[in-house]
């Protein structure tokens, strides 16, 4: 195709500007031009060692891929739980033994369906979940026992717990059989997510009852996913994600030490979320820092004696961020380059996003072609084929000691604040990324960074794409539902459970055990997350701009 | 001069805000600080606030743009829903500026209740700066 002289115009004057490029990536590293031995300090023993061996910079298993591929874990949920227990059913139908669901904004942030807050929200962003009956729905006719299930629920974690365990109950299946894993993570949720209810204190204080109650009780649930994914999103640079969400993790380990838990008997259970971008390199590096920085910590500085309390497991997804609402197509490159970094980055499961994001919720055939984008590189290009293949590259382990070392500046600044609660609450980390952000899109705005269809190779005429339609019939349907189970609900059973739960929640006591028999009692969502508001208060964060 | 009105020496006053349940604030974080930087007077709702309580703070402190962003597909309820308020407390000369992800049909729909721009990712700010002059402009001519 002949190039009009527009283009050839555009292409010029882009290429001028790429060469006045400075090599730098996110995180602000100055880049050589080329890497040698003498950039790599250290033992192969000590920095490195084999697969499967401590300090685990090349991977958490000896054979990684070659012995079991990563969990191709796809994220959805919507509309009501009907639609959703339909989509559960046909991943079942597909082989898939992880489910994963996503929950709507109301129920993310503990209202009910009928709430006024929820109005134009119901069903958008995933599943309505009110009460135990919507949770009922949701997993009917799915043997819970065979299979795991990741929520993606944060503030209200405790709440979806108990649904779920009460589920599980009802249907023969004791709470110590049931696998799965709530995101929980509330820390980052005021660094970058921001859905939470109440202060800070309040929610570690529920977080550490789950982590007592599920290690006693609930052997087979991991009661928290640290997640960078969001931190990152919200305008972090690689490093900066790296060393808050370690931070995150080491805060939610002294948490568990001092409640009188030993390490070994909790720290397996945790787990991260990382984000995977476009910077190829920066990505592998960042997530070998992650695994030896925690391997490190969790032997030397909390005395874990168990290696699986030292070994970092992580799902990842590629950046939400990273895909331009510009020239869509153009996401799926990213996309890909993007699972390569967390693949080669010794993921032990992926989300792919779909191409149409920056448009609306994806349509089935993007997120048919984000599962295919995993599919091949999994089965043709041969990336899984060796372990940690890149290792031992000069550049790939100068940069991996370049991320760990800016990652403990980080971990001292946040130290002599008073640790992660205290740089929250007053707006370090938030200020910090906020910063980031704003000083990337001025890169972007000046042209020193390059985004394709976006300022450089642009078009003027985008060519529209099929997006997803919505159904606005979800809140119609949950409010109706909402309705019959407070009428055919015991009053009494409703407001004693909530008491009681009031109770708890003013002492101190471990609250899981009320929160269960409140769901049991089909006490809704909002009914019980507003007895915490009520003995917590709510939150306002500090200023940040 | 960056941020006033060539015809009027006036600084802009814009209140940016999301109303509704969406915690994704990195854009208008971005955009508070582009506005202010441009010569603006930005005031930030804060999050969760509620379509009645921006409109509120609209009328309050006398702004001449809101700019709303939503990430959450809430956009077609709650923009229109500070629309309604904006009009109900006897303000609706004050404009109207959305942003986020907005599926091109729904864009359409905002354009017809006056609720202008619609920026979706990747938007440059000038662009987004430009446009909110250009309404601002529009309300002070109204208001003539």
């Amino acid at each position: 195709m002949p190039a009009t002289n527009r283009t050839k115009k555009a292409y010029k004057s882009d290429s001028e500007v790429l060469k006045a490029n400075p090599r730098s990536n996110s995180s602000g590293f100055e880049l050589k031009d080329y890497y040698t031995p003498d950039d790599v300090k250290g033992s192969y023993k000590s920095k490195l060692g084999a697969p499967g061996e401590y300090p685990y910079t090349r991977g958490i298993h000896p054979d990684m891929y070659r012995g079991r591929l990563w969990t191709m874990r796809m994220f959805s949920g919507f509309g009501t739980p009907e639609d959703t227990n339909g989509r559960l059913k046909l991943l079942l139908s597909h082989g898939e033994t992880g489910l994963s669901v996503a929950f709507d904004m109301p129920t993310l942030y503990g209202f009910d369906a009928s709430s006024d807050r929820a109005h134009g929200e119901v069903g958008k962003c995933g599943v309505n979940v009110s009460s135990l009956k919507d949770m009922e729905v949701i997993f009917k006719g799915i043997p819970l026992d065979k299979v795991s299930t990741s929520m993606t629920i944060n503030a209200p974690a405790n709440v979806l717990t108990a649904m779920y365990a009460v589920v599980g109950e009802k249907g023969g299946i004791p709470k110590k059989n049931l696998a799965g894993t709530v995101q929980a993570d509330i820390l980052k949720e005021y660094i970058a997510q921001k859905e939470w209810m109440y202060p800070p204190e309040a929610h570690m204080r529920i977080i550490r009852d789950m982590m007592v109650y599920c290690t006693n009780n609930m052997p087979k649930w991991n009661y928290i996913s640290i997640s960078g994914y969001h931190i990152r999103e919200a305008g972090a640079s690689a490093v900066q994600e790296l060393a808050f969400t370690l931070a995150d993790g080491f805060e939610y380990v002294k948490l568990g030490i001092d409640n009188g838990l030993d390490v070994d008997s909790f720290a397996p259970r945790l787990s991260f979320f990382f984000n995977s971008s476009t910077n190829f390199f920066e990505e592998i590096a960042k997530f070998r820092a992650a695994r030896r920085i925690w391997a490190k910590e969790m032997k030397e500085t909390y005395g874990a004696k168990s290696e699986r309390s030292m070994k970092l497991r992580f799902h990842s997804q590629t950046s939400g961020y990273s895909l331009t609402w510009q020239q869509p197509l153009n996401n799926i490159i990213r996309t890909s380059v993007e699972a390569m970094a967390a693949i080669l980055g010794g993921t032990q499961s992926l989300h792919t996003n779909s191409y149409d994001e920056a448009w609306a919720l994806p349509s089935e055939q993007a997120v048919e072609v984000a599962l295919r984008t995993q599919q091949v590189i999994a089965y043709e290009t041969g990336i899984p084929d060796v372990v940690d293949p890149l290792g031992g590259s000069y550049y790939l382990e100068s940069l991996t000691d370049k991320m760990e070392e800016e990652a403990y500046k980080y971990f001292k600044t946040i130290k002599a604040m008073g640790g992660v609660v205290s740089a929250i609450k007053n707006g370090y980390l938030q200020k910090e990324i906020a910063a980031t952000a704003y000083a990337h899109q001025r890169k972007v705005e000046s042209g020193e960074l390059k985004v394709v269809g976006v300022n450089a190779f642009s078009k003027e005429n985008e060519q529209p794409i099929n997006v997803l339609k919505i159904d606005f019939n979800a809140e119609r349907i949950q409010r109706k539902r909402l309705r019959e189970v407070k009428q055919k609900r015991n009053e009494g059973n409703v407001q004693r459970s909530l008491d009681r739960l009031r109770d708890v929640y003013s002492s101190g006591e471990n609250s899981m055990e009320s929160i269960i028999q409140a769901v049991k009692a089909y006490a809704t969502l909002q009914e019980i997350s507003d007895v915490g508001r009520e003995v917590f208060g709510g939150w306002k964060e500090p200023t940040i701009i | 001069m960056e941020g006033t009105n060539n015809n009027m020496k006036r600084r802009i006053r814009i209140l940016v805000a999301k109303p509704a349940l969406d915690g994704h604030d990195r854009g208008v974080l971005v955009l508070a600080k582009a506005f202010r930087d441009a010569g603006m007077e930005v005031l930030y709702a804060g999050l969760l606030p509620t379509p009645e309580s921006v409109a509120r703070i609209a009328v309050d402190e006398d702004v001449d743009v809101v700019a709303l962003s939503l990430h959450n597909s809430a956009h077609l309820s709650a923009f229109p829903a500070v629309k309604k308020w904006l009009k109900k407390l006897g303000a609706d000369d004050i404009q109207i500026v959305g942003g986020g992800i907005i599926p091109p049909a729904d864009r359409k729909k905002l354009e017809k209740l006056g609720i202008t721009g619609n920026f979706g990712p990747g938007t440059p700010l000038d662009q987004v700066i430009e446009h909110v002059r250009k309404v601002a402009k529009k309300k002070w001519v109204k208001d003539q």
